[in-house]
């Protein structure tokens, strides 16, 4: 080792003396990544890492969307379900009700009807008992006056029917029957 | 290479070969021009700094040029950097006011970085930093952005406050604080911001050499070799050593150069 070359050297150099040309160097280095970096490859990078970030925040955010629309959708379901359920109860009562009064309307027809046949029951009956009185009467009339003939020997028949004797005999009984009937 | 050592190596150098043992110097740092031009050398180490500024550019060329939503394998690597840079050091140190400085600063990180891990590069083998020049130029622009900040932020008069006028002090202690902090925010913040990185990679380029020529020196057929193999563990041991400095470096300077900006931001107390 020559020591006159590591004397030159150290004599020349300073290590803390920046030399002009390599700071200008250095900062055009820098400047030039600065630069590029700076200009284009950093902001395209960022961009694609905030479309990321909102990528995975969308989905997120989707998810959230599905679930509160599912949630929702389900809360509708059973509120439907619920109104379904109230309908059919309100259905199912007013039939019911419906079903009683109408019951209740056949049953007073019926009531109705049978007080009609009964009353035209009892109006026939009348009008039977009516007639059978009076063809019961003629009939017992003509068969006493047949009778009261055939022990007189002569025929009665004009005579007494002339005469009322028998109608008015037979009232008589009528009255008899009624008095006695109502003193019972 | 230091030219002279390597010739000395070359030249067979050896314990017990007559010749004293070629210690490294500032010679390591001091090199031969690779060509001149109008009385400018052109040296190894601003080869190295444009290599560098190449080997940036290309990188993040390659991972962010054409960006893809599902990134590919390098595309993450980049991503792990840049978010590294922009979050672990730029947002944690200013905040959400750091996003426009990110640019600037993941270019600072990765372009320092570089520059220091040349150290280890074989054919390389020069932390660029350990130039001064270099650490000056990037504290330069640390500093200008700082000062340009401050009262951009602060206007003049509040600039000034901003720089030498610390809050929460009683008055008569201000005699003392405001020349110190002026003098420290204004001339030492970029003058250590610039040697520490400087100095860093120079000590641990000086380490490394000094163990590899001594490994070299004391292999000889004698028991220097088990010496000169102690040397060389010790070379490799540091070489990777240098790995985490020159990483720590090139962390540390952004980093500073963060807060210093945060510092510029900050409202006024």
């Amino acid at each position: 080792m020559n020591p006159e070359v590591i004397l030159a050297a150290e004599e020349k150099m300073n290590p803390l003396l920046p030399a002009w040309p390599e700071v200008i160097i250095g900062l055009l280095c820098f400047f030039i990544v600065f630069g590029i970096l700076g200009k284009k490859l950093l902001p395209s990078i960022e961009k694609v890492l905030q479309e990321r970030r909102d990528a995975i925040e969308g989905g997120m955010e989707r998810a959230e969307t599905a679930q509160a629309e599912a949630q929702a959708l389900l809360e509708q379901y059973r509120a439907e379900l619920a109104e379904a359920r109230h309908e059919a109860a309100r259905i199912t009562e007013h039939a019911r009700e419906q079903g009683a009064a109408l019951v209740a309307e056949m049953r007073e027809e019926g009531q109705r009807q049978r007080e009609a046949i009964v009353a035209a029951g009892h109006a026939q009956i009348e009008a039977d008992k009516k007639q059978a009185t009076a063809a019961l009467r003629q009939d017992v009339g003509s068969l006493a006056s047949q009778l009261a003939s055939r022990i007189v020997g002569e025929s009665l028949e004009d005579h007494a029917r002339q005469s009322g004797v028998i109608d008015r005999f037979l009232d008589e009984l009528e009255a008899k029957a009624a008095a006695s009937a109502g003193a019972k | 290479m230091g030219a002279d050592v390597q010739l000395a190596s070359e030249a067979g150098c050896h314990l017990n070969s007559g010749c004293g043992f070629p210690a490294p110097g500032l010679n390591e740092f001091d090199f031969k021009p690779i060509f001149t031009v109008g009385g400018v050398d052109f040296t190894k180490p601003m080869l190295l700094s444009i290599i560098c500024a190449v080997l940036v550019v290309v990188f993040f060329w390659a991972t962010f040029a054409k960006p893809k939503l599902v990134p590919g394998k390098l595309q993450i690597v980049g991503e792990i950097g840049y978010d590294f840079v922009k979050r672990s050091i730029v947002l944690e140190t200013i905040g959400k006011k750091g996003e426009k400085y990110v640019p600037m600063l993941v270019s600072m990180f990765f372009f320092v970085w570089i520059m220091n891990i040349m150290s280890i590069i074989p054919f390389a083998q020069f932390p660029v930093m350990s130039r001064i020049a270099y650490p000056v130029g990037l504290a330069a622009v640390v500093w200008v952005t700082y000062m340009t900040l401050t009262f951009k932020k602060h206007g003049f008069v509040g600039g000034l406050k901003n720089l030498c006028w610390p809050s929460g002090i009683p008055g008569w202690v201000m005699f003392i604080l405001v020349p110190i902090e002026f003098f420290s925010n204004i001339f030492v913040r970029p003058f250590t911001l610039a040697v520490r990185a400087f100095a860093n990679m120079f000590a641990g380029h000086l380490l490394i050499v000094v163990f590899s020529v001594a490994s070299w020196y004391l292999l000889s057929p004698s028991i220097g070799a088990l010496y000169g193999s102690v040397s060389f563990v010790v070379a490799a041991g540091l070489t990777a050593f240098e790995l985490l400095v020159q990483f720590l470096q090139a962390y540390i300077f952004v980093m500073l150069a963060s807060s210093y900006i945060a510092g510029a931001l900050e409202e006024a107390h």
